[in-house]
């Protein structure tokens, strides 16, 4: 059974270089993980949501490999997330599905470090582009752990990127071990009303 | 005891054709032919069964009247009247060149004058009920060949009238012959035809329809029948061809709704009147002249055959009759025909011809129509195969191997999609199609495509099969493309294949191969158009595609569930009923659960369909910022459930 789910979504794989890379890393450590290539599977944009959600019953870990597009999701990725998270079934009353797992973004930039800064062309610190995530994990009781990034992904040398996909595997593989998970408290999710639903507004 | 004369004959003929029809079908040689067969073992040269052949001659004509009955029902008038040109034009072509050739040859050989031009009419003559039936068989009536066969068969029919009238002219010592009369009866014969006509168009559907507001079915089939004995009965009264006037009610029939009906109801009448007719025809065969007279009997066969031979290549190649279709084509028309019987018979009785010539004449017909069948298994085996082989050499298969890593099997209205798409990306593949005119229609479009045979493995081969990656198999005659999907598997395992589907059953063939890419051709355009309608019923464009492709996963899905079952008719139809009503329940839920929330949320239905897939609320238009965002509670924002 997979301890861990990891939804890849570029969508130029074929141009891609660092997901590609942790993609087909990811598919090599066995059972343990499952990789599900987004774009692959719904190539047309139409999602399957009851395998989606069968896929999400078993991992602990979800993750979320993906490049970084306009400061936020590939459009698929929040496609599933429009299609797969439902109120009632992640969130809402009822919506427990994805409660006490755990959410992991893997994401790189094209622009370098020094771009995400209210000095560089990119005008905020990284960390500003991330509330939208971590409130999505809240909502659905998912606990949301630190993202790992890769910038200046174009750039990035052979090296950089064997250290990067050597991380990102062992995190997968030691999951939930990691060093940093004390210091992490569990997400307790948030209550939503029933009337809150968002076409009642 | 007794047994009545009737019961007897029936149980001889029947018995007999029983026994010879499987036999002979067993033997490769077609029902005809066993007919033939029956027809001598049981006629007066054979056990003696029964003496009297030209009675029932005469009786088992009428199954040719039925047959042309049934020609007629498959003819509108508009398209008899664009045949107009091939009846006159190519049928005078045959018989007056048949004839003019016989009788040249007859007078060579120191014939009579009229001995020679009587006797070439006769010969000249083509087996309706033989042409029309091998046609049948060989599924061949629409071809080139069939259409042709029949325009020369009906030309026969209406020249018949003419010359039967003027057989007269020529007896011997008559040249009193009263010219009123003749004008006479030449009028009443209009006047027959014009009242068929008339008749037809006015009183045949409502009369049909009276009898079919009867609703007894044996009526309808009786009355079916007396239409057309009425007719042949009216046309014989007044001297011209039953099969001709049958053949009249039939067109006039054939754009009304009872066509199906009559089909039925005289099919096996007339399938079992032919019967009798070729037995017939076996039973006249008069042995004891071809014994007298053996050489002569065969020369006169072969030399007949082989003279309308001539003509007819020669018509062939004018036409033209595409290659593979000439042998049947040539054996057709230059066989006899029943027809010939009675311009003999006429010509003896009106002293023309005197009975022994009369005698030799009607042997050698019989004997080529007997001979026909046997020509055409000769010439399947022998001669088709050559013309096929010079009919490619016009294009050469395609012989340079070729390296592409993509091979399209069928470039019709599917592959040259798949081509189309496959070029404007730079992908080179090697195109196949058996059919030359769409090779040279798509060549037109500068599309490189070869000529071939994709059920050859040799073709396959030079095509590349072994190195290339993909096969696109576009074929769309089923057969055909499950017998390469075969191929390809069978002899190149590591080659992909992409097949197109022309039905389900097709479908589960290939699935049942190992395809596991196949596409019915019908699925997404149909699906298309569903979009369409349902964009019109007013559902927002983009909540159609959705449902489109939701549907589309779920018969692809029910696919597969149901390709075990291939072949188990109820167990099929039972699976597909149990998909549909749980794709019915699961949706009519998730339309319920819709209307629930906006019930409570305090939507107002729409008008047209009474729910609405969930379209976001647009702010404020002059707001561009907000005309992206729905305007949400800022809680909930994240959550939407588009379903």
């Amino acid at each position: 059974m997979a301890q861990a789910l990891v939804l890849v979504a570029h969508p130029q794989l074929e141009v891609s270089r660092v997901t590609r890379q942790l993609m087909q890393r990811a598919a090599r450590l066995g059972e343990r993980v499952e990789v599900r290539d987004l774009y692959a599977l719904y190539p047309d944009y139409w999602i399957d949501v009851a395998a989606e959600r069968a896929a999400l019953a078993e991992p602990r870990l979800i993750v979320w490999l993906q490049p970084i597009h306009w400061y936020g999701m590939t459009p698929l990725l929040r496609l599933w997330l429009d299609e797969v998270l439902g109120f009632g079934w992640a969130y809402g009353p009822g919506g427990r599905a994805l409660h006490g797992k755990d959410l992991w973004l893997v994401a790189s930039t094209g622009g370098p470090q020094a771009s995400y800064h209210p000095t560089g062309y990119n005008r905020f610190f990284f960390d500003a582009f991330l509330p939208p995530y971590e409130q999505t994990a809240a909502l659905c009781g998912l606990r949301w752990l630190p993202p790992l990034l890769l910038h200046g992904a174009h750039r990035a040398d052979e090296a950089t990127l064997a250290a990067h996909e050597q991380v990102f595997a062992d995190r997968l593989q030691t999951h939930p071990d990691w060093p940093e998970m004390a210091a992490l408290t569990a997400a307790d999710g948030c209550d939503v009303p029933a009337d809150a639903r968002p076409e009642a507004g | 005891m007794d047994i009545p004369s009737w019961l007897q004959s029936s149980l001889i003929y029947l018995a007999a054709a029983v026994l010879a029809v499987p036999l002979a079908r067993l033997l490769g040689l077609g029902s005809i032919i066993g007919y033939l067969g029956a027809g001598i073992a049981i006629g007066p040269w054979g056990l003696q069964l029964v003496t009297d052949p030209a009675a029932i001659l005469q009786f088992a004509e009428f199954g040719v009247v039925l047959m042309l009955f049934l020609v007629g029902l498959e003819l509108e008038p508009r398209r008899l009247w664009a045949l107009r040109g091939p009846i006159f034009g190519w049928g005078s072509v045959q018989l007056l060149g048949s004839t003019g050739l016989l009788a040249g040859v007859g007078l060579l050989a120191g014939a009579d004058w009229r001995l020679a031009l009587v006797g070439a009419f006769a010969l000249s003559m083509s087996s309706t009920a033989i042409g029309l039936g091998v046609l049948a068989e060989r599924n061949l009536a629409a071809t080139t060949a069939g259409r042709s066969v029949l325009s020369v068969s009906l030309f026969q029919d209406v020249a018949s009238i003419p010359l039967l009238a003027l057989l007269p002219l020529l007896a011997l010592g008559a040249a009193a012959t009263g010219g009123g009369g003749e004008g006479w009866g030449a009028l009443r014969a209009l006047a027959v035809v014009a009242a068929i006509l008339i008749g037809g168009r006015l009183l045949l559907r409502p009369a049909l329809r009276w009898i079919a507001g009867s609703r007894t079915p044996e009526i309808f089939t009786a009355a079916a029948l007396l239409l057309v004995v009425a007719t042949a009965a009216l046309m014989h009264s007044v001297g011209l061809s039953m099969a001709l006037g049958a053949f009249l009610a039939g067109v006039l029939l054939a754009e009304s709704e009872y066509r199906r009906a009559l089909e039925t109801d005289i099919e096996p009448f007339k399938g079992l009147l032919l019967g009798l007719f070729f037995m017939a025809v076996g039973m006249g065969i008069d042995f004891a002249v071809v014994w007298a007279q053996p050489l002569r009997v065969a020369a006169l066969v072969a030399g007949f055959l082989g003279l309308k031979a001539v003509v007819v290549l020669a018509m062939a190649r004018a036409l033209p009759v595409p290659p593979g279709e000439r042998p049947v084509f040539t054996i057709l028309l230059a066989q006899g025909g029943e027809f010939g019987f009675v311009v003999l018979q006429a010509a003896t009785q009106g002293g023309v011809l005197g009975s022994e010539p009369a005698a030799v004449l009607v042997a050698a017909i019989a004997l080529s129509m007997l001979t026909t069948p046997l020509l055409l298994v000769a010439s399947d085996r022998w001669w088709a195969p050559r013309v096929a082989a010079a009919g490619r050499s016009a294009m050469a298969p395609l012989a340079d191997p070729q390296a592409a890593p993509v091979i399209i099997a069928g470039f019709g209205r599917y592959g040259q999609i798949v081509g189309r798409l496959l070029a404007a990306n730079d992908l080179a593949a090697t195109v196949l199609d058996h059919s030359v005119e769409q090779i040279e229609t798509v060549r037109r479009f500068g599309w490189k495509a070869f000529y071939g045979d994709a059920t050859r493995l040799d073709l396959l081969r030079t095509a590349g099969a072994a190195q290339a990656r993909v096969f696109v198999l576009a074929i769309d005659d089923v057969a055909q493309s499950v017998q390469v999907a075969q191929l390809v598997r069978e002899h190149f395992p590591s080659l992909t294949l992409v097949a197109r589907a022309r039905n389900v059953s097709h479908y589960y063939q290939l699935k049942a191969l190992g395809v596991a890419l196949i596409e019915r051709e019908t699925l997404d355009s149909a699906l298309m158009s569903a979009r369409s309608v349902l964009e019109l019923m007013g559902w927002e464009r983009h909540a159609a595609r959705n449902q489109a492709l939701r549907f589309r996963a779920h018969s692809i899905d029910l696919m597969e569930r149901m390709a075990p079952h291939f072949g188990d008719e109820g167990k099929l139809i039972a699976l597909a009923k149990q998909g549909r009503a749980q794709l019915e329940a699961q949706w009519a839920q998730e339309r319920a659960e819709q209307r629930d929330r906006q019930a409570r949320a305090g939507w107002v239905a729409d008008s047209v369909r009474g729910e609405v897939a969930l379209a976001p609320e647009i702010g404020d238009p002059a707001d561009p910022e907000q005309a992206h965002q729905p305007d949400r509670d800022p809680q909930a924002g994240a959550g939407v459930d588009q379903r």
